[in-house]
């Protein structure tokens, strides 16, 4: 089925692959905690409000580059699967585009506005952040399905949507332990702590489906030896749940110790999902029906795109680890144009 | 079929329209910015800082709208013309991918610095943040207007298979039209942000908010405007040129020349009949079309005649155009009489305030105007010659396209009204808020300013 990796029209795929996957997976953690401090905007107090949006401020703009990235590569290596994938989630698309556009400029308007219209605005923002996240987690269900249509996939793609909500949320907040202190920490622990049991869920249903469906990814995951080294993966996440729920039980602690670590857990276990769920897809871009191979552009258009990467994507990482550095710390109160 | 061609075209037509708006502004008000921070840099006067502090916030607006705005745009290539990547991807696709690479990410993580790091990072990183971010709309567009002049004059490949394959990068990125296309792009950029500098100006200005930060702007947006319209108007009609030499069914319809003549009278005024491919109640001046485009009385111009099936819809064309010239003529005159009223007695009067503030967003107007022209005359073609819009088309259905239809258009207008009206509420309060607030000057280096 797979043509000889050694080839450039064998290993360019799975190399762009990669990259696509790594800008997805970049894409879900970092924007995934804008979206979920977005959504915790309308339990917050109105004197809060600024604090959050200036915990995520310096970042969001180029999270969400990461989206434009993953479907840009999407876009240039595999066009075929592009077209195939995003035809058949197009509503869900759609709805995710404008809930986007209404995040990203509410971020300005809030900031902007008298005040009379600031709450408007923070509605928007928080309904912005609530639908591009439902959208896809709902994308991804419908995704990890095949693009099954009938009524039980739509409901099976809503839960999916309703859970990677809840991931981000639990995202969210954990950021939100890390860069505020007082009783918005305190809240934020709260928020953490209430997120964690749908996002265990949501991961815990994805897991059960993809193999249920698919004999290939059953005999994938359970055939032996497969079954013994892919092991740690599932007791992993096992464990990283509870340890986050273990520590957000004692949190905040003296001194802040500790406050990283749930976002660090939420971060593996994302991580750890997203890999279970490329493992079992892997390697087809459609499930079930295109692989890489098949849907993969011409090698010396992949070859010019990957040099290009290859210098920049140090380059970006660098710079992102800079920004990283000046925000370091605990969030300001808004200082902003 | 022809019905979702339709509602397709609009669609991307809507998206696409609504998204240059803002890096149209964004790619020159980044250099403004940045210089407005080298003179407060080099001078130490507040009223550079005050200007630097007011435009990042239309810039940060602005940039916000076009980021958002362009992500619609990656999606839909693939959603609405899947064709268009599996015929030209494996040349399209290294252009956009350079595009996201070097300038996305760049403009993206500096705009954070430039905007909440101005008390945590020195302020000569301050400077370096607004430069590379002014540095990354750059690159943005270079990589956008290559791909699209490609698209409008194609060179450096060869079709294998029905598949448009790399013969020569250099003869890609160099295509005929690129240069013409990215110099005639930047300066309409160039003059969008000098009349919303001029207009936003002037509009405080008529408020009696006449501090010296008042005037600078508006001299800074005049002078950039007066200095540019000439410019653009001398490259525009270079770019006419390469036109004729690349897409001449597209000149044909812009001069609405029905069939081939010597001495091609220029059609001032005209309704383009298309079912008789003629122009009723046409005013016309004598052999000016030859003039311009030919540089001879008596040249030759092709006419839609010899494009029988294969040229753009005549009115739209013939009408941007005219929108777009006729604006620029409206800024050629007002920048220079502006520009004259203020060497002369050193203020403006209330009237060419007002023009001023009219003409805020005149940029907008000529610059979609431009690209309709374009793209519109580009038409029955999405690569010029190689693959036509409806072969690239998806098979989407009328109801699914109608619904996102509505729903993007609303949408934008709501923005679109939003937007405009938050900058004149900036402008509004403007002077409340620099006195309310204490300049914080990065790493102290300017103590003088932060008392001014």
């Amino acid at each position: 089925m797979s043509p000889d990796l050694a080839t450039p029209e064998g290993w360019l795929p799975v190399v762009f692959l990669g990259l696509m996957g790594l800008s997805m997976l970049l894409y879900v953690i970092l924007d995934g905690y804008d979206l979920g401090v977005g959504m915790l905007l309308s339990r917050a107090d109105d004197s809060d409000k600024d604090t959050m949006i200036s915990a995520i401020g310096p970042f969001w703009d180029a999270n969400e580059t990461w989206l434009v990235l993953g479907v840009g590569l999407l876009l240039v290596a595999f066009p075929l699967a592009h077209g195939v994938i995003l035809s058949a989630l197009y509503l869900p698309v759609a709805i995710m585009l404008v809930a986007l556009m209404l995040r990203g400029v509410a971020f300005e308007f809030r900031a902007k506005v008298r005040a009379e219209h600031k709450t408007l605005w923070n509605r928007v923002f928080f309904l912005g952040s609530l639908g591009a996240s439902v959208a896809q987690g709902a994308m991804l269900g419908s995704y990890v399905l095949g693009f099954e249509s009938g009524w039980a996939a739509a409901l099976f793609a809503l839960f999916v949507g309703a859970c990677v909500a809840s991931g981000y949320l639990l995202l969210g907040a954990s950021f939100l332990i890390m860069k505020t202190s007082g009783a918005l920490q305190l809240r934020a622990v709260r928020w953490a702590r209430g997120s964690l049991g749908l996002t265990a869920l949501g991961i815990a249903a994805i897991s059960i489906a993809t193999p249920l469906l698919s004999e290939r990814v059953f005999a994938k995951w359970f055939s032996l030896p497969n079954f013994l080294w892919l092991a740690p993966i599932p007791v992993l996440t096992f464990a990283l749940f509870v340890v986050a729920y273990r520590t957000l039980k004692t949190l905040p602690r003296a001194n802040d110790a500790l406050a990283w670590l749930p976002f660090a857990a939420t971060v593996a276990i994302f991580t750890l999902a997203f890999s279970g769920l490329a493992y079992s897809l892997y390697p087809f871009l459609v499930v079930g029906k295109i692989t890489i191979w098949q849907a993969a552009s011409a090698p010396e258009a992949l070859k010019i795109i990957l040099v290009g990467a290859l210098v920049v994507l140090p380059t970006i990482i660098g710079y992102t680890a800079f920004a990283y550095k000046v925000f370091w710390g605990k969030t300001q109160p808004l200082a902003y144009y | 079929m022809i019905e979702t061609l339709v509602l397709a075209r609009i669609q991307f037509a809507a998206n696409i329209t609504f998204h240059i708006l803002f890096p149209t502004i964004t790619i020159a008000l980044g250099w403004v910015l940045l210089y407005f921070k080298l003179r407060f840099n080099a001078t130490g006067d507040a009223k550079w800082m005050d200007a630097y502090k007011f435009w990042v916030k239309v810039f940060a607006l602005s940039f916000a709208m076009g980021v958002v705005s362009g992500i619609t745009m990656s999606f839909q290539f693939g959603t609405n013309w899947p064709g268009f990547m599996q015929t030209v991807g494996n040349i399209a696709g290294p252009l956009l991918a350079y595009e996201v690479l070097t300038a996305f990410f760049l403009e993206a993580t500096f705009l954070g610095i430039m905007l909440f790091g101005f008390n945590r990072v020195s302020n000569r990183v301050h400077t370096l943040a607004t430069f590379l971010v002014a540095f990354g709309t750059l690159m943005s567009s270079f990589w956008i207007i290559v791909l699209n002049s490609w698209m409008q004059t194609p060179a450096g490949f060869q079709m294998i298979d029905g598949q448009a394959h790399a013969t020569s990068w250099m003869a890609i990125i160099f295509n005929p039209s690129m240069p013409y296309r990215l110099v005639h792009m930047l300066l309409a950029s160039g003059l969008t942000a000098a009349f919303l500098i001029a207009g936003i100006a002037a509009f405080r200005w008529l408020r009696n908010d006449r501090e010296a930060t008042v005037m600078t702007q508006l001299k800074t947006g005049l002078y950039l405007a007066a200095a540019l319209i000439p410019v653009q108007i001398l490259v525009g009609d270079f770019h006419g040129l390469n036109t004729v030499k690349h897409q001449p069914a597209k000149i044909a319809a812009i001069e609405g020349l029905w069939h081939t003549e010597r001495g091609a009278p220029l059609v001032l005024f005209a309704i383009p009949n298309s079912e008789k491919r003629r122009n009723d109640y046409a005013v016309e001046v004598p052999k000016l079309a030859s003039l311009i485009l030919t540089h001879e009385l008596d040249g030759e111009v092709k006419g839609l005649n010899e494009f029988a099936g294969v040229h753009p819809k005549v009115g739209p064309v013939f009408w941007s155009f005219r929108v777009m010239v006729g604006v620029g003529g409206l800024m050629l005159v007002l920048s220079w009489l502006a520009c004259w009223q203020l060497r002369r007695r050193g203020t403006l009067n209330v009237w060419m305030a007002r023009a001023l503030v009219v003409m805020t967003f005149s940029g907008w107007v000529a610059t979609v105007a431009g690209w309709w022209v374009a793209e519109i005359g580009r038409q029955p073609y999405l690569v010029y010659g190689v693959l036509t819009t409806a072969s690239a088309a998806a098979d989407i259905p009328a109801p699914l396209l109608i619904t996102s239809l509505a729903m993007y258009i609303t949408l934008y207008v709501l923005l679109i009204m939003a937007y405009m009206s938050v900058v004149f509420y900036l402008a509004r309060n403007a002077r409340v808020a620099e006195i309310g607030a204490t300049p914080v000057m990065p790493g102290a280096a300017f103590p003088l300013a932060a008392s001014a």
